[in-house]
């Protein structure tokens, strides 16, 4: 069957198989970046935005998408350079592999829009679905709550 | 918003580039989401590659039957032990000759454990390889098995290893992979004369490395018909002899970015199978291991048993310990004696002040998976024991347990005969220690975390119970006159540097630390050097990413390879700019005369290239260590115990660490942050459980746990003062020793909060539960 949605803007027209999955199909697009980890929707590594909330890519159905935006972390940054969450997380060393790092910053900007202010706790919350091996956590969440501190006190 | 270069600033020790918290050199690349790990950018006509692998734990293949399977449109081959190279060797990826034994085929006709390959399918894409899988028809011979290491070495216990090629195990006939045993003075005398004494049994668990990317490789034949392999590894230039040695073919292997390793990717997995199916079709071939495999058929953390006994005397003088040990290899012996010997070798020395000490044990082949390299290698399942019995010592003497392993821990200056005793996989070097700020660590560790203050609180509070707990821990850099790193720095006309290094960054940083090193003794900034790491054809060798050689021992040979070029660099200007080479030094990419006169790098080197004596400025430095300074590490938990049900939070975790000087603290801070996070997951959720046929249940990130964020409430580091004068710039190694703490930390909190001694770890809130039931203190 064929599906249409858009990725980062772009719109794409893909056949696809019956039961095919979003990471799949997001691969085969060349969006690499979007991470197949556990297939069992328990890490979030394969975490995108599907018309701006984190959902987990391969446990979602390309088809359910046709006709919806996706966005990847390919977006976040460009020529000019990173998207403040980026340049957040590595400032404060909380890249490590920088395997489940796609799928955090995708989640972690959907956790800002929703919450500007939060706390350790809500970082932890949101973003406990995503699984890191590397970092053991701590200097991922100092750097969202620093990042948020910084966009309220004006700062992009 | 480029990733930016550090300030040119001078700090106190007089360093430019290290000791600063630089961006990582890859991190532009992986925060963005840059194709750069190996499943990202394989050949387009790649085949996939899938195994076929054994439902039982241990049984012959009487027949396989692959003639379905083979003419399923789309399949390119099908090879099972009958097709591949029937030659003995070990995964694991150590320098050679390997200490671990030659007891693994790339297909054998008997298969070991539930999981182990059987048969290796390429295909045109991942679903007809998957149907072509279920089209093989295996009869097997099913055999007795055994999944319990305790009893691998019972009379009527199967026999794992009864192939007539292996060698180097220590006795296959009762299922012993190796042996190793010494004393040093006579225990049971010194036991026999002590005032208090302890005595206990413990068991660790066959922790997953859980890496978040699996295992993958691929592999083709470039142009010219030369066999080439991108693989996720810690250990290219093994992989490449490996890889020889099995299938008889000289190789490139490259690694790009690696999704986390911690161990696990120091062995050969899926090399081996692509390699195969190159050789065979001349196509490209890929292979990623599903979340599955990667948790049931790669490998684990060795589960152990130490009986351990320790004595004092009654002013506090730790006289004795004895460590007697049980490890669990599992199916295969990938590094079975060396992870074992670490057990005592970076844990004995610490307390080298006793009279006697004897460290020894078997390490059982069982038809589990098997078990390999995990960070701490060893270290956290003998500290486990060992830092237990200690506090149990402590404690009977009335004191306080920080005091107590402070006055019997090793200091600066000192040594312990265990080094020379004890190396890996044979004996060790002696070794004077140079740096070592435990006293630093342990008191200052102390007041921060209030510790006085702190244990004069009421333990059980309503349902709650807290209580708190002290580890110390030691581990090395590098294994002593065995591990090499070379680099090679090449000097370009535009001012940059190619450094060229065999290191292997798995996500460590080890990449930008090399880099900041080179800088420092180059003195450059660090956009001025370009990194490249680990392609056999490119770099030159290190024995890889493993025993916390990197810092140490690549990062020397980076020094020594700078310090080479500086001196290029000087002898090339004295001879353009007519001066003696006294009289020139380096600053800011320039070389300076005393009369101020300069010339930039980037200025030389064009000459050298048109106009002057023209040559390319190229060094290549290698360099070994005679010795392997211990980093050191005082750990301080604080638990809350919920007395209704058994659950433990670790809520407060403060490290104390002497690494010598931290060449990237903000990544030093983040390796010793990533090991608690995985100790805390040893010591309370991580365990594989095996069902009665010895499948594996705990095979994904819902059965088999490992921390979440939520489940990490506040770690906390800080590191000492120290300088290692062996050490680049100081340092010594900082990535393992993380994990040594949390296990005997937590379970000495626990002791501390309810008078529980914690023998076993994972230590389950059920399990807890019901001995706060039987002390009579659970919440009902």
């Amino acid at each position: 069957m064929k599906v249409t949605f858009k990725v980062n803007g772009k719109s794409h027209t893909v056949d696809i198989d019956a039961g095919e999955f979003l990471l799949e199909t997001l691969r085969k697009l060349g969006y690499k970046s979007v991470k197949h980890g556990c297939d069992t929707a328990s890490c979030g590594a394969c975490s995108v935005q599907l018309d701006g909330n984190p959902v987990l890519s391969c446990r979602t159905f390309t088809a359910a998408v046709d006709g919806h935006e996706i966005k990847t972390v390919e977006a976040f940054s460009n020529n000019e350079g990173l998207s403040d969450i980026q340049l957040a997380l590595l400032k404060e060393g909380a890249v490590q592999c920088g395997f489940c790092v796609p799928g955090l910053v995708v989640t972690a900007d959907a956790l800002l829009r929703e919450n500007p202010n939060p706390t350790e706790e809500d970082v932890k919350e949101y973003l406990n679905g995503n699984l890191c091996r590397c970092t053991g956590y701590e200097s991922q969440t100092r750097a969202i709550v620093k990042l948020a501190k910084e966009r309220r006190s004006g700062g992009e | 918003m480029e990733v930016k270069a550090p300030k040119k600033e001078v700090n106190k020790e007089g360093f430019n580039v290290v000791d600063k918290s630089v961006d990582k050199v890859d991190g532009y690349a992986l925060v963005s989401g840059k194709p750069v790990f190996t499943d990202d950018f394989y050949p387009q006509d790649a085949l996939t590659v899938k195994i076929l692998r054994s439902p039982h734990a241990h049984a012959i293949i009487k027949h396989i039957d692959t003639s379905k399977a083979e003419s399923l449109e789309g399949v390119a081959c099908v090879l099972t032990y009958k097709d591949v190279p029937r030659v003995v060797y070990t995964r694991a990826g150590q320098g050679f000759p390997e200490p671990s034994p030659y007891d693994t085929f790339v297909l054998d006709k008997k298969v070991r454990y539930v999981g182990d390959a059987v048969a290796i399918v390429a295909a045109e894409n991942e679903k007809i390889a998957e149907e072509a899988l279920k089209l093989i028809k295996v009869d097997y011979e099913v055999l007795d098995s055994v999944l319990d290491f305790e009893h691998a070495e019972d009379e009527d216990a199967p026999i794992i290893h009864d192939e007539p090629e292996i060698s180097g195990a220590y006795d296959p006939k009762h299922n012993i992979a190796s042996h190793y045993e010494m004393e040093i003075g006579n225990v049971d005398e010194e036991l026999s004369k002590c005032d208090v004494t302890y005595e206990g049994t413990f068991y660790t668990p066959n922790q997953s490395h859980a890496m978040m990317e699996p295992h993958a490789a691929f592999s083709y034949l470039d142009p010219n018909g030369r066999l080439t392999i991108v693989t996720s590894t810690q250990v290219p230039f093994h992989v490449r002899r490996i890889i020889k040695r099995i299938f008889g073919v000289e190789s490139r292997v490259i690694k790009p970015r690696i999704g986390g390793g911690f161990g696990g990717k120091q062995a050969v997995h899926v090399e081996a199978y692509v390699t195969a199916v190159t050789l065979k079709t001349g196509r490209p071939a890929r292979c990623v291991y599903t979340r599955k495999e990667t948790m049931t058929a790669s490998n684990t953390r060795h589960q152990m048993r130490f009986k351990v006994r320790v004595g004092a005397d009654k002013n506090g003088k730790l006289k004795v310990i004895d460590l007697w040990g049980l490890s669990n290899t599992g199916a295969y012996g990938e590094h079975a004696l060396t992870t074992f010997m670490v057990a005592g070798s970076k844990t004995l020395p610490l307390y080298n002040k006793v009279n006697a000490v004897r460290f020894g044990g078997d390490v059982v082949y069982t038809n589990t998976e098997p078990a390999g390299a995990f960070r701490g290698y060893g270290a956290p399942q003998g500290m486990f024991a060992l830092d237990s019995a200690l506090d149990e010592l402590a404690h009977k003497l009335g004191m306080d347990p920080v005091e107590f392993k402070l006055k019997n821990s090793i200091r600066e200056g000192e040594t312990s005969p265990v080094f020379k005793y004890m190396g890996e996989g044979r004996e060790g070097v002696e070794q004077i220690v140079e740096s070592c700020k435990i006293e630093e660590c342990a008191l200052e560790g102390a007041k921060l975390f209030n510790w006085h203050e702190k244990r004069k609180r009421k333990r059980i509070e309503g349902t709650k119970a807290h209580g708190y707990g002290v580890a110390f821990a030691m581990q090395g850099s590098s294994i002593a006159a065995i591990d090499m790193g070379g680099a090679t720095i090449k000097m370009n006309d535009d001012g940059t540097f190619n450094l060229m290094v065999g290191a292997t960054d798995l996500g460590t940083g080890s990449d930008t630390i090399l880099a900041q090193i080179a800088a420092e003794a180059l003195h450059t900034t660090m956009d001025k050097i370009i990194v490249y790491s680990s392609d056999t054809d490119v770099t030159p060798f290190d024995t890889g990413a493993y025993a916390s050689s990197t810092t140490y021992v690549s990062g020397n040979a980076t020094k020594k390879a700078a310090e080479k070029m500086a001196k290029e660099i000087l002898k090339a200007a004295a001879e353009i700019m007519k001066e003696n080479v006294e009289d020139l030094y380096l600053k800011d990419g320039k070389v300076f005369s005393k009369n101020g006169d300069s010339l930039t790098y980037s200025e030389i080197q064009t000459r050298l290239f048109y106009t002057f004596n023209q040559r390319q400025l190229e060094v290549t430095e290698s360099f070994v260590s005679q010795v392997s300074p211990p980093p050191y590490m005082v750990s301080f938990a604080e638990v809350e115990i919920d007395l209704e049900t058994g659950k433990v939070e670790v809520i407060d975790f403060l490290n104390y660490v002497d690494c010598g000087t931290t060449i990237n603290p903000i990544l030093a801070k983040g390796q010793v942050e990533g090991a608690t996070a995985q100790g805390i997951g040893m010591a309370l959720y991580e365990e594989h459980i095996w069902d009665k046929n010895g499948r594996m249940v705990t095979d994904d990130f819902f059965t088999y746990k490992i921390p979440a964020r939520d489940d990490i409430k506040n770690v906390r580091v800080y590191f000492a003062k120290s300088y290692e004068p062996t050490g680049p710039f100081g340092a010594k190694s900082v990535s393992e020793i993380g994990l040594d703490t949390p296990g005997p930390a937590i379970a000495n909190a626990i002791y501390d909060a309810v008078g529980i001694r914690v023998h076993k770890l994972p230590i389950k809130s059920e399990e807890l539960y019901f001995e706060l039931v039987k002390k009579g203190i659970a919440a009902l």
